[in-house]
C-alpha cells in the first residue's frame, strides 16, 4: 500500500485542477480511498507539490532497425553523453540517440512511464521488440508501417476489402504492434524506383493505387478492427513548401474517420521566397479545429543537434542533398524503407527557424488540448530530455517571447506568435503530456490517476523556472515502485509491452503464405511472432 | 523413428537460409535437405552429447567451472570478452551485462573481418536494402572483393544470381553481373563481366569510378591494372541500371586502405542514387556477426572495441580491439565465445592470450579452449538452443532448438558467471 498524501492534483480525466487529493495505491493500481489501509503503508507527504498521472509519449523514436543504425552511424553523437553504471544500473551512451537501458532511465526521470515507438517494418520488429526487452521501467508499444505494403496494396487495387482487413489483423499480431502507421504512402514504394509521390490521386508505381486509397483504406480498416489507436500518419509531402495543402487535403479525405496525424510541424509549410518555407500553421489550425475525430501530435522543433529518421526515404535523400550530411538508406523488402540524416538546427538559419515557429504556432492555436500532443517526433526535431524546455516555452509567454526575438528575422515576418499570448495552465501540460495522448491511444489505465489507474505518478515541486521543474520531478512511482527520485532513477524493473490482438479470417493466411513464397526472403514460419511471447507483454483489448 | 522438420535456419555465415529441411532420429540430425554443402557438414556432424567443463584440461562440476572462471574475472584488473559472432543475441546481451559489471573491454569478431566497413558506414554513410530487394528489383549487380561461391554458397541462388523476383522474372538474363577482384574466383567465373584488379589498388580504381560518375575524363590508359574503357563501360551502366547493388567483402576490408575503401565504394553508391537506385551490402561471414553489431549498439551505443574501464563505455578500433589490446599485454584474463583467436590472431596477440587465464564458452573444441584455464562446452544455437540471429542485411531470424540435449547455452553460462562475480 503506498499512499501519495495531501498533493495539489492535476488528473484532467477525473476533472481534478490542482485540487487537494489523496491517492491510495494497491498492487500496482489505483484504489478508492475507502480501500486505504495506512497501517504500514507508505507514506509520501505530497503537500504543496504538484502530482501528475506518469507522462505518455504518443510519437518518439526509442528502439528498432532504424533507431539501432542511427546509434551506430553517430559515434560523435554519444561522447560527452555518457553515463556510468551505477550499482546494478547500466551504463550507456547516446544525446540524441541513447542506448536502450539509458533510454528508459531518462525517460523515467523525466516523469514519463508510457512510451510508443513510432515504426517499425513488420519484417524487423522482432528487433525492435529484442530492444523493447532491454529498456527498463517504461511501458512500451510500437506502430506497425503499412503505408506502402505490397499486400496490402494488391489487395486495395484487387478491391479485396476484406482480405486487406484480414492481413492488418494479422500482420499486428504478427509483429506484436500496437497500431497501424503510414509514412509517406505510395510514395516510399516509388522511391525504390528513384521517384515519390506529391500529391493524393499520384499513382504508385506497379499497383494502380494511389495515397488516397492507401489512406481511406488503412483508416477504415482501423475502425472496423476496433483498434485502440487509430491509424498513426505521416502525410505526403513532409518537409516541403505543399505539405499543407497536401495535409489539409488529407484531413478532408479522412473526414467522419478517426486519424492521428503526426509531427504536424513538419507537415505545414508552404511556399516563401528564396527556399524558405512560409508556417502555414494557422490554416492548419484551423483544419485541426474543424474535424472532430482527429488528433495531431506537434514534433517541435528544439533548436541544438539532431537525427533525422523515419520511413520516408526520399525524404531523407533530399535532406542529405540539401545539408551534405552523411546519410544512410535502407530499401525493406515489399514493406517500407528509411533513411537517416544527422542535422542542427541553428536559430540564426531562417528555415531551422521557421520550423520551431510553426511548432509554437500549431501548439497555441490549436484550441482543445485533447486534440494536439507535446513531441519533438523524438530524434527528428529533437530529444525527448527537451520536453521540460518545450514545456517552458509552453507556459511562459516572457521565455516564448525571448526565443522568438532570437530568431533568425526573416522566420519572424508575418507570423502570429507575438500576437498569442496563451500561456498553458499545469492542466493543460497534464492533458497534452498524459491525459490526451493516453486517450488517444486507447490506453484506458494510462494518463490519469482514478480508480483503477496504473499507479504510474510524477511529483513535482513547483517552481518559476518551469524547465527545471519538469526536468527532475521529486518522485516518480511506475506500477506503485518508487523508479526515481529528485531526477534520478532508484530502481529499474522491467516495463511492459503492449500491443494488439484483433481477429481475422485464418483462410487468409493462405494467400499471406503465397505472398511470402513469392516475394520474401525469409519463411512464412520464421516471420511470424504470433506464437512467441515477448518478456513482460500484455494484450489490450480491441473495441 | 524419425521427425522432419521444416524451415530451419542455419547460423554457419550471414545467409542465415532459413528455408531448411532436418530429419532427426533420436537426438542426432540424420539427414538434411536444401542447405550448401558447408550448413549440411555443420548440421550433419553436429554431436549434442554433454560434456563436462574442464579447468586445466581435467573434467569437473559445473558449479566448480562457474567459480573458477568468476574468479578469473574477478582478479583480473583489465579482462576482455571477444568472439560473440556465432552465438545467439541472448547470449550477446548477456556477454555486455558482464562486461559491463566488469569493466571489461569486449569485442567482436566484426573487428578482424568487417570492422573497417563500420568505421566506413560512421564516416560517410551507406545505402542499404535488404536481400529481398536485391532479388526482386536489381539488374546491376557488383561483387567486390568478396567470394561468394565459397564463403556464401547459396548466396547466388536465393539473391543475387539466379532467382527470378517480381521484376526479374526471367532470373539470371535480367541481371547484369560484375566481379572485381585480384585473381579470377570461382564467382567471376560466373559473372558477365570480370574486373581484375592489381592487388592494393582498390582505392584508386574507387576513386576513379566516382570521378568518372561526375563526369570528368580520365587521361590515363588503365587505372589499377583495369582499362579506363572498362571503368568507364561500368560507369555507363550503374548510372543507366534501375537498381543497382553492390556486395562487398575483405578484399577491401583487410587490404591496404581497409575503412578508406570502403568508404570510397559506400560514397560512389551513394553518389549512384543520383542517377539510379543503388544500394550496398557488406558479406557478414559469421551467422550471426550482425547481431553482435546490433546487441554492442543497442547497449553502448557502438558496434564493437569498446571498453567499459571508466565505467561507461568507451569506442576505440585500433585501441579496444582484442587483437590490439592482447598484442600489446593489456588484457590481464580473457573470455572468449564461440571463436577460436588462438587459431586465427596475429602470433603475438595469440601468445599474449596463452600468458593469460582464459575462459572458453564453445560447442566445440577449438584451439583457443585447448589453451584455456576454464572450458564450458555449451549447446550451439539452432542446433541444441534457441535464440536469434541477424543476417547480413540485419533482419532476424528465429533460432529453433531442434535437439534435446542436455548442454547449457552461452547465456545460462553467462547468466551463472554474472551471479558470481563479486
Amino acid at each position: 500500500m503506498l499512499g501519495v498524501l495531501g498533493g495539489r492534483v492535476y488528473d484532467p480525466r477525473n476533472g481534478s485542477d490542482g485540487e487537494t487529493r489523496d491517492i491510495w495505491v494497491k498492487d500496482g493500481r489505483v484504489v478508492s480511498p475507502e480501500e486505504a489501509d495506512r497501517q504500514g503503508a507508505e507514506i509520501v507527504d505530497a503537500t504543496g507539490l504538484v502530482v501528475m498521472p506518469g507522462g505518455v509519449d504518443i510519437h518518439s523514436h526509442i528502439v528498432g532497425a532504424k533507431v539501432n543504425a542511427a546509434r551506430k552511424f553517430r559515434p560523435e553523437d554519444h561522447r560527452g553523453a555518457e553515463r556510468a553504471r551505477a550499482g546494478a544500473f547500466r551504463s550507456g551512451s547516446g544525446h540524441t540517440v541513447p542506448s536502450t537501458h539509458l533510454t528508459g532511465y531518462l525517460y523515467a526521470e523525466m516523469g514519463y512511464t508510457t512510451v510508443m515507438e513510432a515504426a517499425t517494418a513488420p519484417l524487423v520488429a522482432r528487433h525492435a521488440h529484442e530492444e523493447m526487452a532491454d529498456v527498463p521501467i517504461i511501458d512500451k508499444a510500437t506502430f506497425i508501417t503499412m503505408g506502402n505494403n505490397h499486400f496490402l496494396m494488391k489487395c486495395i487495387r484487387d478491391g479485396r476489402h476484406e482480405m486487406a482487413r484480414d492481413y492488418v489483423a494479422w500482420l499486428l499480431r504478427a509483429s506484436k504492434g500496437y497500431a497501424i502507421k503510414i509514412v509517406n504512402p505510395g510514395g516510399v514504394e516509388n522511391w525504390k524506383w528513384g521517384s515519390n509521390v506529391g500529391e493524393l490521386d499520384d499513382e504508385v508505381i506497379g499497383f494502380g493505387v494511389t495515397p488516397r486509397q492507401i489512406l481511406e483504406t488503412l483508416a477504415q480498416i482501423s475502425g472496423e478492427l476496433g483498434l485502440p489507436h487509430p491509424p498513426h500518419i505521416h502525410g505526403i509531402n513532409l518537409g516541403r513548401s505543399s505539405s499543407a495543402r497536401t495535409s489539409i487535403e488529407t484531413m478532408a479525405a479522412l473526414d467522419g474517420l478517426r486519424a492521428h496525424f503526426c509531427h504536424i510541424q513538419f507537415l505545414s509549410y508552404g511556399k516563401g521566397k528564396g527556399g524558405v518555407h512560409t508556417s502555414e500553421a494557422v490554416a492548419i489550425a484551423e483544419a485541426v479545429n474543424a474535424h472532430p475525430d482527429l488528433t495531431v501530435d506537434v514534433g517541435q522543433l528544439v533548436f541544438g543537434s539532431a537525427t533525422t529518421m523515419t520511413s520516408d526515404g526520399p525524404l531523407q535523400h533530399s535532406l542529405h542533398r540539401t545539408t551534405g550530411s552523411k546519410w544512410m538508406n535502407v530499401d525493406v523488402e515489399g514493406e517500407t524503407g528509411g533513411g537517416i540524416v544527422p542535422v542542427f538546427y541553428k536559430r540564426t538559419n531562417p528555415i531551422n527557424a521557421v520550423m520551431w515557429r510553426t511548432g509554437m504556432e500549431l501548439f497555441l492555436l490549436i484550441k482543445d488540448p485533447w486534440k494536439v500532443f507535446l513531441t519533438t517526433d523524438h530524434p527528428n526535431a529533437g530529444c525527448f530530455t527537451s520536453y521540460p524546455h518545450v514545456i517552458k516555452l509552453l507556459m511562459d509567454r516572457d521565455y516564448r517571447a525571448e526565443v522568438f526575438e532570437g530568431i533568425h528575422a526573416r522566420a519572424r515576418e508575418g507570423s502570429v506568435l507575438h500576437d498569442l499570448e496563451r500561456e498553458y495552465s499545469l492542466y493543460e501540460i497534464a492533458v497534452i503530456t498524459r491525459a490526451g495522448p493516453a486517450r488517444a491511444l486507447g490506453l484506458k489505465n494510462k494518463g490519469h490517476l482514478g480508480v483503477g489507474a496504473d499507479a504510474d505518478i510524477a511529483i513535482y515541486q513547483e517552481m518559476d523556472d518551469k524547465a527545471e521543474m519538469f526536468a527532475r520531478p521529486r518522485y516518480v512511482f511506475k506500477g506503485g515502485t518508487l523508479v526515481a527520485r529528485d531526477g534520478t532513477v532508484v530502481a529499474d524493473p522491467p516495463g511492459r509491452t503492449f500491443y494488439v490482438a484483433p481477429s481475422y479470417d485464418p483462410g487468409v493466411e493462405k494467400d499471406i503464405r503465397r505472398h511470402f513464397e513469392a516475394t520474401y526472403t525469409v519463411s512464412f514460419e520464421n516471420y511470424s511472432m504470433l506464437s512467441q511471447p515477448v518478456t513482460h507483454e500484455e494484450v489490450i483489448a480491441c473495441g | 523413428m524419425s521427425t522432419t522438420i521444416e524451415h530451419v535456419a542455419c547460423t554457419f555465415c550471414g545467409c542465415v537460409c532459413d528455408d531448411i529441411v532436418v530429419e532427426i532420429e533420436g537426438s542426432r540430425i540424420a539427414g538434411v535437405r536444401r542447405a550448401c554443402a558447408v550448413g549440411r557438414g555443420v548440421l550433419d556432424e553436429y554431436d549434442p552429447e554433454v560434456r563436462r567443463p574442464t579447468l586445466r584440461g581435467r573434467e569437473v562440476e559445473w558449479e566448480a567451472a562457474i567459480e573458477a572462471a568468476a574468479s578469473i574475472l574477478d582478479r583480473a584488473d583489465s579482462p576482455l570478452i571477444y568472439g560473440l559472432s556465432s552465438s545467439a543475441v541472448e547470449a550477446q546481451r548477456k556477454a555486455v551485462e558482464l562486461a559491463d559489471r566488469l569493466g571489461a573491454v569486449i569485442d567482436t569478431t566484426s573487428s578482424v573481418c568487417h570492422g573497417p566497413t563500420g568505421l566506413a558506414m560512421q564516416a560517410v554513410g551507406e545505402a542499404t536494402c535488404t536481400l529481398g530487394e536485391v532479388r526482386d528489383r536489381a539488374d546491376l549487380i557488383v561483387f567486390w572483393g568478396c567470394n561468394p561461391a565459397a564463403s556464401h554458397p547459396r548466396h547466388f541462388g536465393r539473391f543475387s544470381l539466379t532467382p527470378k523476383g517480381t521484376h526479374t522474372p526471367n532470373g539470371r538474363k535480367d541481371r547484369t553481373v560484375f566481379v572485381v577482384d585480384v585473381r579470377p574466383t570461382g564467382s567471376s567465373k560466373q559473372a558477365d563481366h570480370f574486373l581484375q584488379v592489381d592487388v592494393g589498388a582498390d582505392y584508386e580504381v574507387l576513386t576513379a569510378l566516382r570521378s568518372l560518375v561526375k563526369g570528368n575524363d580520365l587521361a590515363h590508359g588503365s587505372i589499377g591494372g583495369i582499362p579506363v574503357s572498362q571503368l568507364k563501360d561500368l560507369v555507363e551502366r550503374m548510372k543507366a541500371c534501375r537498381y543497382g547493388v553492390v556486395f562487398m567483402g575483405m578484399g577491401l576490408t583487410m587490404s591496404r586502405g581497409r575503412h578508406l575503401n570502403v568508404g570510397e565504394l559506400f560514397s560512389l553508391v551513394t553518389e549512384l542514387n543520383d542517377y539510379a537506385r543503388f544500394s550496398v551490402i557488406p558479406m557478414r561471414g559469421h551467422g550471426n556477426v550482425a547481431g553482435a553489431d546490433q546487441v554492442l549498439t543497442w547497449s553502448t551505443g557502438y558496434p564493437f572495441a569498446v571498453s567499459f574501464a571508466r565505467g561507461y563505455p568507451q569506442y576505440g578500433p585500433g585501441e579496444f580491439t582484442a587483437v590490439d589490446v592482447l598484442a600489446r599485454g593489456e588484457a590481464d584474463a580473457a573470455l572468449i565465445i564461440a571463436s577460436d583467436p588462438a587459431a586465427h590472431f596475429p602470433r603475438r596477440a595469440a601468445e599474449h592470450l596463452e600468458r593469460i587465464p582464459t575462459i572458453v564458452l564453445d560447442p566445440s573444441e577449438s584451439l583457443t579452449a585447448g589453451i584455456a584455464q576454464v572450458v564450458f562446452p555449451t549447446a550451439s544455437y539452432g542446433l541444441d538452443a534457441a535464440g536469434t540471429a541477424y543476417r547480413m542485411d540485419n533482419v532476424p531470424i528465429p533460432l529453433r532448438r531442434l535437439l534435446t540435449s542436455g548442454r547449457p547455452t552461452d547465456e545460462e553460462v553467462l547468466d551463472r558467471i554474472i551471479e558470481a562475480v563479486k
